[in-house]
């Protein structure tokens, strides 16, 4: 017994505290922002924060929000009070928790800080900009749209052109709502400090293809809060340094997120936030990791299209090209590149009821890649936030039917 | 009045008409009002607005969740169960996350006909955004000149554009007369004529609609009504219930106008006849018109215009038809209905799903609002 306290002493990430401490400042820098006569900026998770760490405008994630009520299990009594205001049950949850949220100041931290103005970038989703006009009519604030063409098979000269064009449009709304002028040389600063971020980034996940992997991909939904807020500073740069280090000495020593790592798997859509405790050791007691994820890679997915001489400019392709925001095909040739790099096992499908353009698409993925590397994938019906869609006991079933697959192919394999 | 039977001829049977069509003509499947249409009659070819059949979606099962709206789930059926053979090709334009991934499964697995996307701008309120409105609609006129083997000229697209706009017009002028002289037409006759305009060939359905709009400016005069209705004007996406209307009219009132992607929305708005440049015409029509909640034209927008619409057409009240797992209506809804209400017109809203579910307790809750308004 007390060995096995030690082994999982042992396993747990010690960054993980200053993680929290550097989240704790930034809400609370964001939530005195009105004393300190800074701006509040709440922009969607995909969309360029960089120009805003440039204009020392604080950004605010209402979809980091979401995930934080999820995870709190709060998701529920907010979504509900969405339904109340006549919001159907079938949006979003993230939506659904935040517009809930707003008028009561609810939730996990009392509610978001205000905002002054919303940047919406709809390369994610055409839900968060239905959610940015409620929100900029709630607030009555300004509200800047980022349209990123859907790029589901290329991206064509003229979308490039047109999303161009807004970035400016995007500069000249940042000069309005500070009274600043815009610093391009700042701007350079916070392009290379975003793209080392991004690397850093992409360089802790890729630890995970080591045996066994130093990290799960629910530590990765944990560590993901600094790439998604706070791309683009020197803090963010030096936290997954750190992160970094930690994960060479885990490989080093053999230090795995799950004590027997038998089983590799992949998990595909955002996570289930009041479940993760129970998921992860669900899969642990089954010495399954899920050693890699679509989601967490979506903030870094689209480096090689940025030149770090020439951020401003290139952004506009690499923000239009992350993972969502292409087709279901490209997305299949993505999930199969990781299931090959990261040599899992079985990947792991959250369809996810709130996210329709991460969900549907799914079972063609699912066919694909079956057809194209024999990998099998589970599907899990669920909801990120909204808890009353998840079924403990049918999902707990369809765990176990699957670990038997596995275990079922392995011992082929070893005959 | 009576309508022409080759209205109700092609709703009763669209891919049986489809099919004959496709002896003498090109056809191009569309799922939503903003496929410009004019550029696909200047190729020569027929735009078919598909709806999809009222059936059990197994083969689409396999390739969209439950949580998919019908529409999305009915189209796909009938195209993997072969149902429109008929189609040279199909156009996808952007707007919703559910129709972006649908043309994405439409691609992969629907392979004998040509797929062309058209991913329009989801703002509408920028100078950029109509820059790239044109240079898209442009685009599309080249891809689909190249995959219907014909070009496409200024004058091809001047001949589609008359041809539109012909029917507008006449749309125009009937859906004037409905308010003014409300059960001219039965509602389930002016579904008819909303549907048969985007399925049958242009030219011969310009003809029709023009004949029955004089036809209706003949008998509106004396037009006497039933016994004062409630005016009600309808407000939401697709619908595919010609019932509701019967119902409404049985529940004692009138289908005074509407707002549905399926209806007068699709036909609102004329393009510039004059404007020299055609496709930047084409674009600038469907900039301004009323817009799907999928696209942005201002965060008050749709507000302001719907109470515009339903003064105008004098609604004593707006019933809201949203089609379930259709997310930007969804979202629109409340403020909508705070909007209206606001202005004193009184609000019903009706989730539907395909099977149209509890007809009796719909019937009761719309009989309920005409006693109330």
């Amino acid at each position: 017994m007390a060995q096995n306290d030690e082994g999982k002493e042992k396993r747990k990430i010690k960054a993980t505290g200053r993680m929290k401490e550097i989240m704790t400042s930034y809400y609370i820098d964001a939530k005195t922002a009105e004393q300190t006569g800074k701006k509040v900026a709440w922009i969607t998770s995909g969309g360029p924060v960089e120009p805003l760490i440039a204009m020392d405008i604080i950004p605010v994630y209402p979809e980091n929000h979401g995930a934080m009520i999820g995870s709190s299990k709060m998701g529920v009594d907010l979504c509900l009070k969405a339904e109340e205001m006549g919001y159907s049950s079938d949006l979003c949850s993230y939506a659904r928790s935040d517009i809930g949220c707003a008028p009561v100041s609810g939730g996990p931290i009392g509610g978001l800080p205000k905002p002054d103005m919303l940047v919406c970038c709809n390369n994610i989703c055409g839900t968060v900009l239905k959610w940015y006009e409620v929100q900029a009519r709630y607030f009555n604030i300004p509200l800047f749209i980022l349209d990123t063409p859907f790029t589901h098979v290329g991206f064509s000269a003229e979308a490039k052109n047109y999303v161009k064009r807004q970035i400016l449009e995007y500069i000249g709304f940042l000069e309005n709502a500070t009274g600043k002028k815009f610093d391009h040389d700042r701007m350079r600063e916070v392009g290379k400090l975003s793209l080392e971020g991004q690397r850093l980034w992409q360089a802790v996940l890729d630890m995970a293809v080591n045996r066994p992997s130093p990290l799960s991909a629910f530590d990765a939904f944990f560590h993901l809060a600094l790439i998604v807020t706070l791309r683009g500073t020197q803090q963010t740069v030096d936290y997954y340094k750190l992160l970094l280090d930690e994960m060479q000495e885990r490989v080093s020593q053999k230090i795995g997120a799950v004590a027997n790592e038998q089983y590799r798997l992949l998990w595909d859509n955002l996570p289930i936030w009041y479940r993760m405790k129970w998921l992860s050791d669900k899969f642990a007691a089954e010495n399954a990791c899920l050693v890699a994820d679509t989601y967490t890679t979506a903030w870094c997915g689209s480096m090689k299209y940025i030149r770090e001489d020439d951020f401003l400019d290139t952004m506009a392709e690499g923000y239009s090209r992350i993972y969502l925001n292409i087709g279901v095909d490209q997305m299949a040739d993505q999930v199969i590149a990781m299931a090959e790099k990261y040599a899992v096992d079985g990947i792991v499908m959250h369809s996810n009821r709130s996210c329709k353009p991460y969900s549907f698409g799914q079972y063609d993925i699912q066919r694909i890649v079956a057809e194209k590397t024999g990998i099998p994938t589970l599907m899990i019906e669920a909801d990120m936030v909204d808890a009353r869609n998840f079924s403990e006991g049918q999902v707990e079933t369809r765990i176990e039917a699957f670990i038997e697959v596995l275990k079922g192919k392995r011992r082929t394999l070893e005959k | 009045m009576k309508i022409h039977e080759d209205f109700s001829k092609i709703i009763h049977d669209p891919y049986g008409y489809a099919a004959n069509l496709n002896d003498e003509k090109k056809i191009v499947g569309t799922v939503c009002s903003y496929v410009p249409e004019e550029i696909i009659l200047a190729a020569g070819a027929t735009p078919f607005r598909l709806f999809g059949s009222f059936e059990k979606t197994r083969l689409a099962d396999a390739h969209l969740q439950s949580y998919g709206c019908s529409l999305a789930k009915g189209v796909l059926e009938d195209a993997l169960a072969g149902k429109l053979d008929f189609l040279d090709g199909v156009v996808f334009t952007h707007t919703c996350d559910t129709m972006q991934r649908l043309s994405d499964i439409w691609r992969i697995n629907v392979k004998d006909i040509f797929h062309l996307d058209v991913i329009l701008p989801v703002k509408l309120d920028t100078e950029s955004a109509r820059a790239y409105y044109r240079d898209v609609l442009q685009t599309f006129r080249v891809e689909l000149a190249e995959r219907l083997g014909v070009t496409i000229s200024d004058d091809d697209l001047r001949r589609g554009i008359v041809a539109s706009n012909r029917i507008r017009r006449a749309f125009g002028r009937i859906y004037d007369m409905t308010a003014q002289a409300p059960g001219i037409l039965q509602g389930e006759e002016l579904y008819m004529l909303d549907r048969a305009g985007m399925m049958m060939e242009r030219n011969r359905f310009a003809d029709l609609i023009e004949e029955t709009a004089n036809k209706l400016s003949e008998n509106v005069t004396n037009h006497t009504g039933a016994s004062a209705p409630k005016r009600i004007f309808l407000e939401g996406g697709i619908c595919n219930y010609p019932d509701i209307f019967n119902i409404i009219e049985e529940s004692g009132g009138v289908v005074a106008g509407d707002d549905l992607c399926t209806g007068f929305r699709y036909f609102s708005g004329l393009v510039d006849e004059t404007n020299p440049d055609p496709i930047l015409a084409i674009a600038d029509r469907y900039i301004r018109r009323i817009s799907c909640p999928a696209k942005h034209q201002g965060t008050t927008v749709r507000g302001e215009r719907l109470v515009e619409m339903a003064r105008e057409r004098q609604a004593q009240g707006v019933v809201f038809f949203l089609l379930k797992f259709c997310d930007p209506h969804a979202f629109d809804y409340p403020y909508l209905r705070d909007t209206l209400e606001k202005a004193g017109i009184p609000v019903l809203m009706v989730e539907v799903d395909d099977p149209l579910q509890g007809e009796g307790q719909l019937r009761t809750r719309l009989e309920a609002f005409m006693e109330m308004i």
